[in-house]
């Protein structure tokens, strides 16, 4: 239930649009957001097989520029922006002192002293309060870093799957062939100026376009009649949802969150301990990449048609032995898949004891019933990798 | 649009039922299914179950939630949608068809219909605030 009390959940430059296609909307981290246009279904399918357009502005986009901005974001964050070479971009996490995980985020480098810090709609506020807090904070001269909230400043699109590239290539003064994936380019785009960036959050290859509010209606028009005759359709969070856990992509407030640190989620890679200098969180996590996890982050398959949800026990021979963080039937696999953090000597036992792929003693306690699942290999879908088209 | 046919009975947990004599008919509404989103599994009572009006009797699961299947009148289930298991997107497609979930034998009335359901313009009423 909304609180009579919170304010009314924002609208995107595309809500209008939206509402003109009889999207069911959903209120999403203070947002106004389209949950699907039609089936979900047939949206996730839409992504895996041809494309989907998706509106992203609730996305928060936070500016780090100045000559300390690279020092900056090396201190802020766990991550080493300052190694990315202009127009590369890197998922990387803010982390609380004590190792926590605060958001995860895509950081693009745009210039030499130019960063762009994409960050989850419902953290943006804690991102920027923290990298204005930290820029300064590390004795590096860093203080010749301005932070500056974008999020009002930027509409974001996202086409994605394999016939991304053909939708965009007609539309698109960009060379498609020579954008790298995790990279970014100042392209034009039917006529708008945009940032285009080969990101995405689907598993499938994409783009993500960072446009003017004042453009994406038009630019959102332009996309939608380019892909018709490719089978583009709009897609919703529930599709990107289902698309994220079929890649295996963690989801914050459900896989990531404060009480968890990056070697919890199995995305100690993120964590660059080697870098030099401090960070934020370096003594917490060193620490950390020392232990012996106690969970680990494991893909569960259901073997009846019931959904493990999240926060639904995970069950060891009938004992609670973790629990789901995110679960959705899976319209890839055509069976109920999910995402669980579970003790990590029972994730070593089930592997050990072959229980990948087979029915044992595994279970997810749904609603009262012990449901038989199964131990899957993260990610659940992996596209065919071809070169950039 | 969502449709409420003029002709079935509603329940608030939004269950529709068909009353022919003494069997009921009962589904979800398009308002429910659309509200829902892609129904990916159903559990329904098995044939000999008693349900009771306004009593859960089974589940209703989409990608994005799962809720509670009240029954609209009190009986005995004498018969399930045997493509209902298979084909839960019927439930989506055809709500008030094809999408039909179970059948009750309603107890011996004098013809009038069991207390407490909605008729389509109360059911109307019901589900404006909630569009």
């Amino acid at each position: 239930m909304t609180d009579p009390q919170d304010p009314p959940p924002r609208r995107t430059p595309l809500t209008g649009v939206h509402e003109r296609l009889g999207a069911t909307l959903t209120s999403f981290a203070g947002w106004q957001m389209p949950l699907r246009y039609g089936s979900e279904t047939a949206e996730h399918n839409a992504v895996r097989t041809a494309a989907g357009l998706f509106d992203l502005s609730h996305m928060g986009e936070i500016a780090v520029t100045g000559s300390g901005a690279a020092a900056a974001l090396d201190y802020a964050l766990v991550g080493q922006p300052s190694a990315l070479a202009p127009g590369r971009a890197r998922y990387t996490m803010i982390c609380a002192p004590d190792g926590g995980i605060l958001d995860d985020l895509i950081v693009y480098r745009l210039a030499e002293d130019e960063f762009l810090v994409v960050a989850n709609a419902a953290n943006t506020e804690v991102v920027f309060r923290e990298l204005e807090a930290r820029a300064g904070a590390d004795g590096l001269g860093s203080r010749h870093a301005q932070v500056t909230d974008l999020t009002d400043d930027y509409a974001l699109i996202a086409l994605q799957g394999p016939s991304a590239a053909r939708i965009l290539a007609p539309i698109t003064d960009a060379d498609l062939t020579a954008v790298k994936y995790y990279a970014s380019y100042p392209a034009t785009v039917a006529g708008c100026r945009l940032l285009l960036a080969r990101t995405g959050y689907t598993g499938e290859d994409g783009f993500e376009l960072f446009a003017r509010p004042q453009d994406a209606s038009p630019l959102w028009e332009a996309l939608t009649a380019a892909g018709a005759a490719d089978g583009l359709i709009p897609a919703g969070l529930a599709a990107r949802d289902t698309l994220r856990l079929e890649a295996g992509m963690p989801l914050y407030g459900n896989e990531l969150g404060p009480d968890v640190t990056p070697y919890d989620a199995g995305l100690g890679r993120v964590v660059k301990l080697g870098k030099p200098g401090g960070f934020v969180g370096r003594a917490a996590l060193a620490k950390r990449a020392e232990a012996e996890p106690e969970c680990e982050l494991v893909g569960l398959a259901g073997q009846t048609r019931r959904i493990p949800r999240h926060g639904y026990p995970v069950l060891w021979d009938g004992v609670a032995t973790g629990t789901v963080t995110s679960g959705a039937p899976s319209p890839t696999l055509g069976r109920p898949i999910a995402m669980a953090y579970v003790e990590a000597d029972v994730a070593r036992q089930a592997r050990q004891a072959g229980e990948e792929g087979k029915p044992g003693r595994l279970a997810v306690d749904i609603r009262g019933s012990a449901e038989p699942a199964v131990l899957m290999p993260l990610p659940f879908y992996h596209r065919l990798r071809h070169r950039p088209a | 649009m969502t449709t409420v046919p003029e002709e079935l009975q509603y329940t608030a947990e939004h269950e529709w039922t068909a009353i022919e004599g003494s069997a009921a008919t009962v589904g979800i509404t398009d308002h429910a299914q659309n509200a829902l989103g892609d129904v990916v599994y159903v559990s329904i009572p098995a044939p000999g179950t008693k349900v009771t009006a306004g009593e859960p009797c089974g589940e209703v699961e989409s990608t994005k939630s799962v809720s509670d299947l009240y029954s609209p009148v009190d009986g005995e289930v004498t018969e399930v949608n045997p493509e209902i298991e298979e084909n839960p997107g019927l439930i989506n497609s055809d709500p008030y068809g094809a999408g039909w979930l179970f059948k009750v034998a309603l107890p011996a009335s004098d013809g009038e219909l069991p207390p407490g359901l909605l008729s389509a313009a109360e059911y109307e009423d019901l589900i404006r605030d909630d569009a």
